[in-house]
């Protein structure tokens, strides 16, 4: 039986259709949208909660969605282990539900940045990443208006002694460069995972780097990770 | 009914990107009397209860549920009546 992903719409998503599009017309994974006030999570095997501006971005980014129906159910299913990734905006809910630690503060050029970044891998240790080797460098967009990644020293000393940080932005031979932290992250930070790693959020979005004529098709390799991941359950 | 005010402003130890563009914005202003600037929200909430303290301990909740994050933010409660 292959794997059933679901796709989170809030209101205010727009990455919901890129996702659905990446999951199930280039992975071929059986995908499925699932609506913020949707509860029953039975049959879903992973979990993406995409990126846009939920809410308006009212209050924080991520605050009010945070509160969505579905939210209490995402987060008895991060706590059974059960994966979920949070791209972009969906990273922002993640941590205002208090799966991730840190907030994000806006960008520290405080313009939306709209671009490909190169992020390198920090561990193979998650089921987002088995199959990418940890080094290596993948080239992702991001486009974000706040995706200044902040923890205190404390969490942060936590967040690397744990090997919790899953990607960071560097150039494009892997150099974890100032220049290449345009939006002001602390320690360069574009990913992290939980504790327990089955939950991941991250700024760049993978689901729009899996074609190569659109520009990159690194994007994929995540998926691919966890397909493969779930496939060997 | 009770006014509670609610300063939310972010934390001491975190930068704050748009105090310090407007900063800079006011120095190019001429206003270089100005040593810093730090931008925060302002929210207003009518609640009603029954006192002043059970006025104070709602709009407390709502701020460490929903108004502040409390990882980049403070909050400063100040209660009128209504």
């Amino acid at each position: 039986m292959s794997a059933n992903f679901g796709v989170i719409v809030f209101p205010g998503s727009n990455c919901d259709h890129d996702a659905y599009h990446a999951l199930a017309h280039v992975m071929n994974a059986n995908a499925q949208f699932l609506w913020h006030k949707d509860t029953d999570l039975s049959s879903i095997d992973f979990l993406l909660v995409p990126g846009g501006f939920s809410y308006g971005d009212y209050l924080r980014s991520g605050a009010i969605a945070r509160f969505s129906p579905i939210m209490q159910s995402v987060i008895e299913f991060a706590n059974k282990g059960r994966p979920v990734l949070g791209v972009c905006n969906g990273f922002q809910i993640l941590l205002e539900a208090g799966l991730l630690p840190g907030a994000m503060l806006h960008n520290e050029q405080l313009r939306f940045v709209c671009k490909q970044t190169y992020l390198r891998c920090e561990t193979s240790d998650t089921m987002f990443t088995r199959t990418i080797d940890k080094g290596e460098v993948l080239e992702i967009p991001v486009a974000h208006g706040e995706g200044n990644y902040v923890t205190d020293e404390e969490q942060l000393k936590q967040l690397q002694d744990n090997d919790q940080v899953v990607f960071r932005y560097c150039n494009r031979s892997g150099e974890t460069t100032e220049e290449a932290n345009f939006n002001g992250s602390v320690d360069n930070i574009a990913g992290i995972c939980n504790q327990q790693r089955n939950v991941l959020g991250m700024m760049p979005h993978p689901e729009r780097a899996v074609e190569s004529m659109l520009g990159s098709d690194d994007g994929k390799r995540i998926f691919e990770s966890a397909l493969h991941e779930l496939a060997s359950v | 009914m009770y006014k509670a005010t609610v300063n939310v402003t972010l934390r001491k130890s975190i930068l704050d990107p748009k105090g310090k563009a407007a900063h800079h914005a006011l120095k190019d202003l001429g206003l270089t009397e100005v040593e810093n600037v730090r931008i925060g929200k302002l929210i207003e909430l009518n609640i009603d209860a029954d006192n002043k303290d059970t006025a104070y301990d709602i709009a407390e909740d709502a701020c460490t549920k929903l108004l502040a994050n409390e990882v980049m933010e403070d909050f400063e409660i100040t209660i009128q009546k209504n």
